[in-house]
């Protein structure tokens, strides 16, 4: 367990550090001097202006010589400072991230509870109609784009009846989760077919096995069978997909965060990226990266805890 | 105890039923060997005497448990059947058991009901150590993907026995096994059989093993019944030719030195259909009127029944 765990955690490391040279890489390709921005734009440009910002910002370093720079104060946690609003990015980050993860949180709630309750019901009433209108419903919300769904239950839920608020994020915890339902509604509806159907699969495939069949020929209650024998071998699968899902939706959230005004990571990112604002882009994208990988790291050590066979395996290999 | 009528299982695209008008039957204590090729129908018949035919099949007939009849059971009977009365190892120990719960869990399981947990477990690790498996209190704790095999169907032989039933369908229980063992867990179940009265169905490819665990031996062939008799008076005169053919397949012990003869052909699947007897086509005394007569037992005169057309005839 325990040296699998570390490669693991070596194998995440790894991973950041390129996934970092990447992010600086290219937010510096971009096109666009940050120079000739953070001068104040291109009317009273003088050369010497120009030296003297990029003096500042160590813009007239090699690119290699700027990456290491950055990368030693990331690991200090100094983002430095943002070149739009002048203020640190760590306490941009600090006032966006909540509001970001309360909402992707929220959805992965949402499309647990049905996505995964979908999928089982579809896989334990296999052939009936039921199963048939999860499968039909799954798919025609899917096939919505996630700010047309967000647009469209703004205008019915937000608007025309005016049960949920259409712009904010509220304060508090029943304000916050009152303020983010409609995104995180809409941000969930796009992976609710891919979720229910994954789920519905492992679910089908984990009942066909042989010895839920011995389980049944030892008389055991139907919903014992059910629950130890088909669930619990299905909620590795299920329990690594969710995880995917929820650490895709970390970088996913631009669209919603737009449509509903939220001031999140999302918005924050685009901001930054149409305003050269380098360290508020590069800080965010490594943030996403960040999660990404942390979430996909946790389920990767969670699985050798409900499925043994996985432990061994990795011991061997 | 166990009476199974006229069972007949048809499973719809298929051109022959999977059982054809089975019978059998076993008193308390008594063992009865089921023998045939791959594809006889021997698991099919077991599987029944458990309410458990393959989905989407018809079955017509009776299978009697103590007078209750098994296919047409309300579903909790059916469970409280499965639960207490009739116990089955399952031919392929690795697929019985969940490859992510304990073998302590699989045994546990069984014991629940009636045992608290503390003395399920204590319990369990007593079943372990009378099917002979070493260190019992950590095979509990192990998952079957580290036990081997034959360690594997000791678990499931154990977790047949927890519930102490009244009938165990041994579907080849003891094939991957090792000899010494085969013996330990075949003399267990003589021993359960004289204590208790255990009922014992004989699922076996092994002809000698029949012989000598068997009060009377049913012959399986293409879903149907072909033989049965005695044990002993099988396999000193066996009536069906297919019987003869099955005992000529199996190397002699004794010193008559002949070499194991095989049946010619093969057995048949299900797609193949029989107007007449289903063995004619490999058939050493097969004549044209086999090619249409529908296979009838006849009593034999050793007690017992065989259907061949061929057997009046000669005994004439
Ligand atoms: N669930 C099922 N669906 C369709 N056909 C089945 C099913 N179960 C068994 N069969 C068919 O029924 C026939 C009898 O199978 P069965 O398992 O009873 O044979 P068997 O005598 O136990 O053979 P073996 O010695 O190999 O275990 C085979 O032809 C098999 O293909
Ligand atoms: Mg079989």
């Amino acid at each position: 367990m325990f040296p699998a765990a570390g490669r693991q955690v070596a194998g995440l490391l790894a991973t950041l550090v390129v996934a970092s040279f990447v992010i600086f890489g290219a937010v510096y390709a971009a096109p666009g001097d940050p120079a000739v921005f953070l001068a104040g734009g291109r009317d009273d440009l003088t050369p010497e202006r120009l030296a003297v910002v990029r003096e500042q910002y160590h813009l007239d370093e090699p690119f290699l010589a700027q990456y290491l720079h950055w990368l030693g104060n990331c690991l200090r946690l100094d983002l430095g400072r943002s070149f739009q609003y002048n203020d640190e990015v760590v306490d941009l980050l600090a006032a966006r991230v909540p509001t970001t993860l309360a909402l992707v949180a929220y959805a992965t709630v949402l499309f647990v509870l049905f996505g995964v309750g979908a999928g089982v019901l579809g896989a334990l009433r296999r052939g009936t109609w039921a199963d048939s209108v999860l499968i039909g419903g799954t798919t025609l919300s899917a096939s919505v784009p996630s700010f047309v769904a967000g647009i469209g239950l703004a205008a019915i839920f937000g608007v025309q009846l005016g049960w949920f608020p259409v712009t904010g994020s509220g304060e508090g915890f029943a304000g916050t989760l009152h303020h983010l339902t409609l995104p995180a509604v809409s941000m969930a509806l796009g992976a609710l077919a891919v979720i229910s159907r994954v789920t519905r699969q492992t679910v089908v495939e984990a009942a066909g096995a042989d010895h839920v069949l011995v389980a049944r020929a030892s008389g055991f209650p139907e919903r014992q069978v059910v629950a130890r024998h088909v669930l619990r071998n299905a909620l590795a699968p299920i329990i690594t997909m969710c995880g995917l899902v929820t650490a895709g939706m970390l970088a996913g959230t631009v669209a919603v965060e737009t449509v509903f005004g939220l001031s999140g990571v999302g918005s924050l990112l685009v901001g930054a990226i149409n305003g050269h604002d380098f360290p508020v882009a590069q800080a965010v994208l490594l943030l996403m990266v960040t999660g990404y990988i942390v979430i996909t790291t946790a389920v990767d050590l969670a699985h050798p805890l409900l499925d043994a066979r996985v432990k061994t395996a990795r011991r061997v290999a | 105890m166990l009476d199974i009528e006229n069972l007949t299982v048809h499973l719809p695209g298929a051109a022959r039923p999977l059982l054809a008008s089975v019978s059998l039957s076993i008193r308390p204590g008594e063992v009865v060997g089921l023998v045939g090729e791959s594809g006889s129908g021997k698991s099919t018949t077991a599987k029944a005497v458990l309410g458990l035919l393959p989905s989407g099949a018809v079955a017509h007939g009776r299978v009697l448990l103590d007078g209750a009849d098994v296919l047409t059971m309300s579903p909790a009977d059916l469970r409280a059947h499965r639960r207490h009365s009739v116990a089955m190892i399952h031919q392929d120990p690795r697929a019985a058991l969940n490859p992510v719960r304990r073998v302590g869990d699989f045994l546990v399981e069984r014991l629940m009901p009636v045992h608290d947990k503390r003395s399920a477990r204590a319990r369990a690790v007593e079943l372990l150590d009378a099917v002979g498996l070493s260190d019992p209190a950590r095979r509990l704790r192990q998952y079957p993907h580290e036990l081997s095999g034959g360690m594997l169907q000791r678990v499931v032989i154990a977790g047949a026995l927890a519930t102490r039933p009244r009938l165990l369908l041994a579907d080849e229980a003891t094939s991957a096994l090792d000899v010494t063992t085969q013996a330990e867990i075949l003399s267990l179940l003589d021993r359960l059989r004289t204590e208790h009265g255990l009922g014992l169905l004989l699922i076996t490819h092994d002809l000698h093993l029949a012989a000598a665990m068997c009060d009377r031996v049913q012959v399986m062939y293409a879903g149907g019944t072909v033989e049965q008799q005695e044990a002993s008076e099988l396999f000193r005169s066996p009536a069906h030719p297919y019987t003869r053919g099955l005992l000529d397949c199996s190397p002699s012990l004794d010193a008559t030195g002949l070499p194991p003869h095989p049946i010619p052909g093969q057995p048949p699947s299900l797609a193949d259909e029989f107007p007449g007897c289903p063995f004619a086509p490999r058939c050493p005394l097969a004549s044209a009127d086999c090619e249409s007569w529908t296979p009838v037992p006849a009593a034999l005169p050793g007690g017992g029944t065989a259907a061949c057309l061929q057997i009046p005839v000669r005994s004439a």
